[in-house]
């Protein structure tokens, strides 16, 4: 028999005992439908099909608390594994029985409506505004006000999966009163509540200025970073999001958390953690940089150029290394100050060895090119250049040898010494197109030097005086 | 007479000198009239050159001296512009000067105040050093809470080993196991094993089923346990003990009625008190109306009669199904006659009332009935 028929045959069993006369057995059978298709989605789709649904729900509303459990399991495990048995969950009247369970007096009641409610609105954003026209959302505020811990917990996760979708949810969110709450419990010890605190304010703060405006009013700086400071990995992960979120929107916003220290609280956190849980501090930083020139000294200055290096050297993921180069990107490419500060740092060589690399992905490649040129652009320090003069490829090449044409003709001192390291010679080994940009600026720092020495470093040079020795009449 | 014949003579002469010069004249005609032409054209021709000259010296000089009038017009312009670009060159110079010193300055002050960025930076590493220290203080003081928290519980375990395991302490015969005779001072455990009280026999509560795990039910992993309602007492539950009342004593002691001593039984007031108030009482219940006594006839002489409510409607009940059951027959009212009443007896309160009734005439039947009642009752 195969698998399908097993299961059919099961669901066959147990569908007649979900209507026994005696509770307990009503129970333990939901108690074992629930477990079935928890772990199984054939099973739950045949759940659905086998019209199991429509009986839980009429008795979701009439029995004791503990077939309430029961039954609140099942609709959770059947709507996990798809949107579409999330729809179907929902077609037949489900939410609102749902709803009236968050209502009732027993806390267990409570968690398991919640959670089913917040599996099914993970799918979409429909789903999500079907749970939010039930008339959960008002319920769940008040959810994640009770005593209970495990309750908390879920309810502020439904209240995450529903406003992640769109700015409306978010706002319905926001309207029924959630923020208020859900600040307070930042403090509370509990790490795994936190987590799903941080990552529903995260949700609620990511969709518009305004929303991260509201959050921020709730005056969650500065306790906020002391979640970067906690031991549980996933917390400082929400906290570095969370913070991301506020600071991707604004200038104003990001001002307001560097001021409030917030910048020096995820470089440590950057720096203390391994992996994907640093990705939302980089990008964090990255953001905070980008939005004016002042902001970016004040990551700088807050030392948070050697956490970046180390990401982009130690860390194996390719997309973690290319939102680190990006972030270089965006702190290197305002003004010289900001590029030197950059390139003191030996970062440009590494960003041009991944933007090289073949093994690198795409995604990489391009994050790692565009943030080398844009510091580039901008990098007057020459020590740093020199050593990018001998393995770049001819686009980048032109940023180089562009830099050391504007730098060049007004400092002798680097002049000495772009000769001294052999700048000079690897500069008129270069090929390029006559007329192009790369000449000119070729041109022009062969016009820095005398035409002997420019004479002297030209490759075929030693070939040429031995000919020249060569037919030398000698005078007697 | 000679004289003709000269002439004669010369006559024939005559007419040859006569044609001669007629011929000649004739011949220097031509010659003699383009030379004539010639002198007169020649002439005229000066005479024209030399008004042509004049008029050119006089046109020349009118133009001469209407050039020079535009060109010094012109000229003046031209300086007035000059002098007016110099003018505006000049003050744009002092404006750019002005500019440049104004914009320097807003912007070194405003737009992008080195110093106050670099103070800015300096504080904001200031105030990272500070939240980076703060927060490792709530770093180190969350660890030291999770140590003690372990200890406390390492302790405690132990503690309750200790307990457990009381039978293993030494003896002044036989050496316990923690305390071996070739140690030269006992283990910590057999300290904590002389320290602990022996763990009793008693059963542990059983774990409520209600309380459950963190995770527990709702993943349901845990089978949950179902209560089958209230748990029955354990069998053999030693009774009270002592010597019990008769149960008719008690319950006679229960019921007992209550008996009040004299002082509870009798009232606050004394019988004086109740005895006036009961007077009173009396006497309001049987009082009737305020007027007093006249005794002779002559007092009531101008008395009128007053028609009783009952006597100024209908007689008898209503015929059924009509819709009120007080009809109105304003006729009969006296309310508007109340003037007539009122003739010897008249008090202040029945002048009110006339007051209240004549300015209530316009209101409605029932008011007016309200007032007849209000006046029949100060008539009494």
């Amino acid at each position: 028999m195969s698998q399908r028929q097993v299961l059919q045959g099961v669901i066959s069993l147990l569908r007649p005992l979900l209507l026994d006369v005696v509770p307990t057995i009503q129970q333990t059978a939901a108690l074992a439908l629930g477990r079935l298709a928890y772990f199984n989605d054939d099973l739950a789709e045949a759940v659905v099909k086998e019209d199991i649904l429509p009986q839980l729900v009429c008795s979701l509303s009439e029995q004791n608390r503990f077939y309430k459990k029961a039954a609140a399991f099942v609709l959770r495990a059947v709507g996990k594994h798809s949107p579409q048995l999330a729809q179907a969950i929902v077609e037949c009247g489900a939410l609102e029985a749902l709803v009236i369970c968050l209502e009732d007096f027993d806390p267990g009641v409570k968690e398991g409506a919640a959670w089913a409610l917040g599996y099914i609105a993970r799918h979409n954003s429909e789903l999500s505004q079907a749970v939010v026209d039930a008339g959960a959302v008002p319920l769940l505020v008040l959810c994640i006000q009770e005593p209970e811990i495990a309750l908390k917990r879920i309810a502020a996760s439904t209240l995450s999966d529903i406003s992640k979708h769109s700015p409306e949810l978010a706002q319905t969110v926001v309207d029924a009163g959630a923020i208020a709450y859900l600040a307070q419990m930042i403090l509370n010890p509990d790490a795994k509540l936190k987590c799903q605190v941080l990552s529903a304010l995260s949700q609620i703060a990511k969709h518009s200025v305004d929303l991260a405006e509201l959050v921020v009013e709730a005056e969650i700086f500065p306790v906020v970073l002391t979640c970067m400071k906690d031991s549980d990995e996933y917390v400082k992960k929400n906290g570095a999001t969370l913070i991301r979120e506020i600071a991707k929107h604004s200038p104003e916003l990001s001002q307001f958390i560097v001021n409030a220290g917030g910048v020096a609280a995820v470089i440590d956190c950057i720096g203390s953690c391994k992996g994907t849980v640093r990705l939302p501090g980089i990008m964090m930083l990255g953001y905070v940089a980008a939005h004016s020139e002042n902001l970016s000294m004040a990551v700088i200055v807050s030392k948070g150029i050697p956490p970046l290096c180390t990401c982009l050297l130690e860390e194996h993921e390719d997309h973690i290394k290319a939102a680190a180069a990006w972030a270089l990107g965006q702190i290197g490419r305002h003004t010289p100050e900001h590029a030197r500060a950059v390139a003191e740092t030996n970062v440009l060589g590494t960003l041009l060895s991944m933007y090289m690399d073949i093994r690198s992905s795409e995604d990489l490649q391009l994050k790692a090119k565009r943030a080398l040129k844009n510091i580039l652009q901008k990098c007057t320090y020459l020590p740093a250049l020199e050593p990018l003069l001998h393995d770049a490829p001819p686009n980048i090449m032109k940023h180089i040898v562009g830099q050391f044409s504007k730098v060049l003709p007004h400092d002798s001192k680097a002049r000495r010494l772009f000769v001294t390291s052999g700048g000079l010679k690897k500069v008129q080994e270069i090929k390029a197109e006559p007329g192009s940009l790369l000449q000119e600026y070729i041109n022009t720092i062969n016009n820095c030097y005398p035409e002997e020495v420019v004479r002297y470093y030209s490759p075929g040079y030693s070939e040429m005086l031995l000919e020249r020795v060569e037919n030398y009449q000698p005078v007697l | 007479m000679a004289a003709l014949v000269r002439l004669e003579t010369r006559l024939s002469r005559l007419r040859e000198e006569y044609f001669l010069k007629n011929r000649s004249v004739d011949e220097d005609r031509k010659i003699v009239y383009k030379a004539a032409v010639k002198i007169q054209s020649w002439f005229r021709g000066c005479r024209v050159r030399a008004y042509l000259r004049y008029l050119n010296k006089m046109a020349i000089s009118i133009q001469k001296w209407w050039r020079g009038y535009q060109s010094r017009r012109y000229f003046r312009k031209m300086i007035k512009t000059a002098y007016f670009i110099m003018k505006m060159n000049f003050y744009n110079e002092m404006a750019v000067r002005i500019q440049k010193r104004w914009r320097g300055y807003y912007v070194r002050k405003y737009t992008h105040n080195y110093y106050a960025l670099k103070k800015y930076l300096e504080a904001i590493s200031l105030n990272n050093e500070i939240v980076r220290n703060e927060l490792q203080e709530y770093a180190e003081m969350n660890e030291k809470k999770k140590k003690k928290k372990d200890l406390e519980k390492k302790e405690k375990e132990k503690k309750y080993k200790a307990r457990k395991m009381h039978y293993l302490l030494s003896t002044e015969q036989i050496a316990g196991i923690y305390n071996s005779p070739f140690r030269k001072f006992p283990d910590p455990m057999e300290l904590l094993l002389r320290q602990s009280k022996p763990l009793s026999h008693r059963q542990q509560q059983p774990k409520s089923p209600f309380t459950y795990d963190l995770y527990d039910w709702p993943t349901c992993k845990r089978p949950p346990a179902f209560p089958t309602g209230e748990p029955l007492p354990p069998i053999g539950r030693q009774k009270p003990q002592g010597p019990f009342r008769d149960a008719a004593e008690v319950l006679r002691q229960r019921y007992k009625p209550l008996e009040p001593t004299l002082r509870v039984a009798a009232s606050i007031s004394s019988p004086l008190e109740k005895a006036r108030e009961e007077m009173k009482r009396e006497e309001w219940r049987k009082c009737i109306h305020d007027n007093e006594f006249l005794p002779f006839s002559s007092y009531h002489k101008n008395e009128k009669y007053e028609l009783s409510i009952h006597a100024s409607e209908k007689i008898g009940k209503e015929t059924y199904g009509i819709k009120h059951f007080r009809e109105v027959q304003p006729n009969k009212w006296i309310a508007g006659k109340v003037e007539n009443l009122f003739s010897s007896r008249r008090t202040d309160i029945s002048h009110k009332m006339l007051a209240y009734v004549s300015d209530e005439e316009e209101k409605q039947p029932a008011k007016k009935r309200f007032t007849f009642y209000f006046i029949s009752w100060s008539t009494y």
